[in-house]
């Protein structure tokens, strides 16, 4: 078989206020055109001025992925014409990227794989393009918002390394919080080298352009690496091209050939005068990194002892681990708010599709509803009463459990009144009783709990009760 | 003599004693303006509705100005004198045209101009030649050619000029005019259409060197909409205006003056100002600047200049506005936009600098002419660590006559080519004042300095203005 490498080229837009070059609103909206600065439409007399907090962001992810970043922001220009590009180049980055030489580690089946990020650049996207039959239309929201590329080595061998790598990113841009990352906004778009070699040496690169979901990069992964396993088990040479993938089929097509590429004839751009990158602006960026998922991953299950499949699910969404971590920081027992936060919690997520941001519960609520059931002043059973009202008013356990009355009777006192009370209400069974059988002794167990509407502590009354109706027949 | 052949000053004075009104000098104004027109062709659109402006104590105020017609103005036709933009009506000021309308400036008309800035002949714009109002046979050169007619015609006391060569100072000095060129970043290009960004600057032309500090005093500013606009509120032109400038010291370079000395007035005129300089209390030595760097920096702006302009003007398609051409496919449309909306010249200029942009050409074609604009600009940095400024002849000529030059560039290292360039190069503060007359047509000098140090520049010129005397045309005329 032959060797298969890829290499990546994903592009994510950033969330901000304004566009990366422009004061117009980055944002979704439905109405055409109405996002749109001068700058967006490159009308003559227009500058760029640089959006610090689209800079920061990209440095932010950048550092994320352990690159390298530069003593300065600088921005190249990349030439070329096209109707969705109205100034007739991209303002990008290329003599400085806000990153180079990184890693991001990926989990692929169980087995740590590093990834080599060449760089990572922040950019503006293009205009988008309706063609019709006989016209095509132009909408210039899209002008100007701040994209960042990050670029993979080829150093990825199968189509599951890669799209592991896909997921990993992703997430780690989620993590930072500079996008929500959704293929189905267009936020997320991939470029995808395939190359298949016998040798060490790299096979003829076919580049597949724009693709704009992980599953099609999985389609277009596949269909390459059969398509040029026939070419070469037949004798014949990978052309170098680029291709584009037709999403109704999943078939790659060709587009360009490598004597067709584009010079881009890249030069420093400028109208934007250098900022320096200073140590200052790197800490304060460097604090709000957060855990990732992996590393969230591996320090649930060495530290805290979950299961791979807990430790996944809690790291799934960030927001939910996040608030799994402040039960733990409250003195929540990892475990026990592990089962809280799977079960119930995302229960009810999922069954009202909404996230964890929509309910009024707190980390330390359920810290406390552990503790109630640890020191036996509600059963489990009562928990999950406590729980379901609890995540619909926000209340506090303690609240809610002494306004529904249900503060367990643990004095050891009031509970033997009662057992004896229920002995001698029921004298035939308790006379009959014999400890081999548990149905039994359910029950007095049943009748104490209905006495005492369920307070009683469970365990308590059971010990009573087998106490005592050993005493009884004597 | 109409108060619009006055200074500023004197005609602010004159509208504030009420001895003239505002509506009566853009009256007066749009009349020149029409009168000439066939004449010298200065104007691309003459405002004929501009409105008078309260009188207020900003000198500017009612008072009419032309601004080039590269420079965005809301509402009004803005052509860069290409067909390309034929039709193009702005939808934005730019930060100068704002910043003089806040004053109560009063914009009277947009004038022509070497094809999108670029030239140096005023005979390429699409309305036709510009022509010098000295003599109408000769050229006013450019590409602020209009600017330059008409305020040495006395249509305008001043006009906003943009500079990314010599395009405000050599027409200036053609046309026995002052052109100034202050510190880059000083005014806002925001709104001026991008010939080259990195030499790019906004000016003025005005008929004294006062005139020059109020004008750029008023458009002058840190702009949120320019990254590379400089904060300057410690520059204060006219607020420190003075023609004291005893113990100044001034270089010129003994390169440039070898090769005036083929031609014997001009030279004359050049020694005989070194003199006046010398007269008003001012050092004056000469330097010696290895002439291979001085031959350097014709080709080397060329390089750089036709490469940023190439990107700069890939705007121009048609698609989101423009003077488009239909076509089948959208690269048709560009296609047709392009070739039908350029002239020739302004092809060639692409072509060459797509041809430096390229990748297997960039480190010969592009890096080494930024490493000749880098050396250049530090032997300069370098000299002004002991002078504050270096004083240069404008041209090495008066006005040609048209037809004698044109705008195929030239495959000889022109020392007068292109030295003016050194002040776009550095972005240093550099002004053009006439010197005298040479066959009966004005001789200018140039006055450059270091970076910031705008208000000596213009104090120096001031005080040499003084000493030479020169009579502008218009005011010649009226006597």
């Amino acid at each position: 078989m032959y060797k298969v490498t890829i290499g990546l080229e994903v592009h994510c837009e950033l969330e901000s206020n304004s566009k990366v070059f422009s004061p117009a609103i980055n944002g979704y909206t439905e109405a055409p055109n109405s996002h749109v600065a001068y700058q967006d439409l490159g009308f003559p007399g227009i500058l760029p001025v640089a959006n610090e907090e689209a800079v920061k962001r990209a440095l932010k992810v950048s550092m994320a992925m352990n690159c390298k970043t530069p003593d300065e922001i600088i921005f190249d220009r990349k030439n070329y014409y096209y109707p969705d590009l109205p100034k007739g180049y991209q303002i990008t980055q290329m003599t400085k990227p806000v990153g180079i030489n990184g890693y991001v580690d990926i989990d692929v089946n169980g087995e740590i794989k590093r990834v080599d990020i060449h760089d990572t650049h922040l950019e503006e996207d293009t205009a988008s393009l309706d063609h019709y039959d006989t016209y095509s239309l132009i909408d210039y929201n899209r002008s100007g918002i701040p994209l960042l590329e990050t670029v993979t080595e080829p150093c990825l061998h199968s189509k599951e390394e890669a799209l592991t790598f896909l997921e990993t990113y992703r997430s780690l841009i989620v993590y930072c919080g500079v996008s929500e990352a959704r293929s189905d906004k267009g936020q997320m778009r991939c470029d995808v080298n395939v190359s298949l070699s016998e040798t060490e040496e790299l096979g003829s690169k076919v580049e597949i352009k724009n693709i704009n979901s992980f599953y099609n990069v999985g389609r277009a992964i596949d269909f390459e690496i059969e398509r040029q396993t026939e070419i070469l088990q037949n004798g014949g040479v990978v052309e170098q091209e680029t291709r584009r993938l037709d999403d109704e089929t999943g078939e790659t097509f060709h587009m360009r050939s490598k004597v067709d590429a584009v010079d881009y004839k890249y030069f420093i751009e400028p109208n934007i005068a250098p900022t320096p990158v200073t140590d200052e602006m790197l800490e304060e960026i460097r604090k709000t990194i957060p855990m990732l998922q992996l590393d969230r991953k591996r320090k649930y299950m060495d530290e805290y002892g979950l299961s791979e499949y807990d430790a996944e699910v809690l790291v799934k969404v960030k927001e939910d681990s996040d608030f799994f971590q402040e039960c733990v920081d409250a003195g929540a027992d990892p475990k026990k708010a592990c089962n809280w936060v799977t079960g119930m919690l995302m229960g009810y997520l999922n069954e009202n599709e909404i996230t964890i941001k929509d309910v009024p519960i707190k980390p330390v609520m359920i810290k406390e509803l552990i503790d109630l059931v640890d020191n036996k002043t509600i059963s489990s059973k009562q928990a999950k009463e406590v729980f379901e009202c609890m995540i619909e008013t926000g209340k506090e356990p303690n609240v809610i459990v002494k306004e529904k009355g249900m503060m367990q009777i643990t004095d050891d006192n009031a509970i033997h009144d009662v057992v004896m009370e229920v002995l001698k209400e029921n004298d035939e069974q308790a006379r009959s009783y014999n400890p081999e059988k548990t149905r039994m002794i359910d029950f007095f167990v049943g009748q104490v709990m209905k006495k005492t509407r369920g307070k009683a502590n469970p365990a308590k009354t059971m010990e009573m009760l087998r106490e005592e109706l050993a005493n009884y027949n004597k | 003599m109409s108060y619009l052949d006055k200074s500023l000053e004197e005609i602010h004075k004159a509208l504030k004693e009420g001895k003239v009104t505002s509506k009566e000098l853009i009256e007066e104004s749009l009349k020149r303006a029409h009168e000439y027109q066939e004449e010298i062709n200065s104007f691309v659109t003459i405002c004929d509705d501009a409105k008078e402006e309260d009188i207020t104590d900003n000198v500017l105020s009612g008072i009419p100005y032309a601004a080039k017609d590269n420079l965005s103005t809301k509402g009004v036709l803005t052509t860069a004198s290409s067909n390309i933009l034929a039709d193009y009506v702005p939808v934005f000021d730019a930060t100068c045209i704002k910043k003089l309308k806040e004053a109560g400036a009063v914009m009277m008309g947009k004038t022509v101009m070497d094809e999108l800035g670029m030239g140096g002949t005023g005979t390429t714009g699409h309305t036709g030649v510009v022509k010098n109002p000295w003599d109408v046979t000769r050229m006013t050169a450019g590409s602020s050619a209009g600017s330059a007619a008409c305020v040495a015609k006395g249509i305008v006391p001043y006009a906003l000029g943009t500079d990314t060569g010599d395009s405000i100072r050599k027409p200036a000095g053609y046309c026995g005019i002052v052109g100034f060129k202050p510190t880059y970043g000083l005014v806002s290009r925001w709104g001026l259409f991008a010939f080259a960004s990195s030499l790019d600057h906004v000016g003025c032309l005005t008929r004294n060197v006062k005139d020059a500090a109020y004008v750029i005093d008023a458009i002058k500013g840190i702009d949120e909409n320019d990254m590379t606009s400089i904060n300057s509120f410690n520059i204060k032109l006219v607020d420190n205006y003075t023609t004291n400038v005893k113990g100044k010291k001034l270089f010129y370079i003994k390169e440039l003056n070898d090769e005036l000395k083929n031609s014997k007035e001009y030279y004359d005129n050049f020694m005989k100002t070194l003199d006046y300089a010398k007269a008003c209390g001012m050092e004056v030595t000469e330097e010696s600047i290895d002439e291979d760097i001085l031959k350097g920096i014709y080709p080397s702006y060329m390089a750089i200049s036709c490469a940023e302009a190439t990107s700069n003007n890939s705007n121009l398609t048609g698609i989101p506005f423009g003077n488009r051409k239909e076509g089948r496919t959208p690269d048709e449309v560009m296609i047709n936009t392009r070739t039908e909306g350029f002239s020739e010249l302004i092809r060639r200029r692409f072509v060459i600098g797509s041809f430096i942009l390229q990748k297997e050409n960039q480190e010969k074609l592009f890096k080494n002419a930024q490493r000749i604009r880098r050396l250049i600009v530090d032997k300069i940095t370098k000299l002004f660590e002991k002078y504050d400024g270096l004083i240069m002849p404008n041209s090495d000529s008066i006005a040609p006559h048209f037809g004698e030059t044109n705008d195929v560039m030239s495959d000889k290292y022109l020392l007068f080519a292109e030295n003016l360039a050194i002040g776009n190069f550095g972005g240093f503060p550099s002004i053009t004042i006439p010197s005298g007359i040479v066959d009966d047509m004005p001789v200018a000098i140039n006055i450059t300095g270091p970076i910031k140090s705008d208000s000596e520049v213009i104090n120096i010129a001031a005080a040499l203005e003084e000493k030479i005397g020169f009579v502008p045309l218009n005011v010649k005329e009226e006597k």
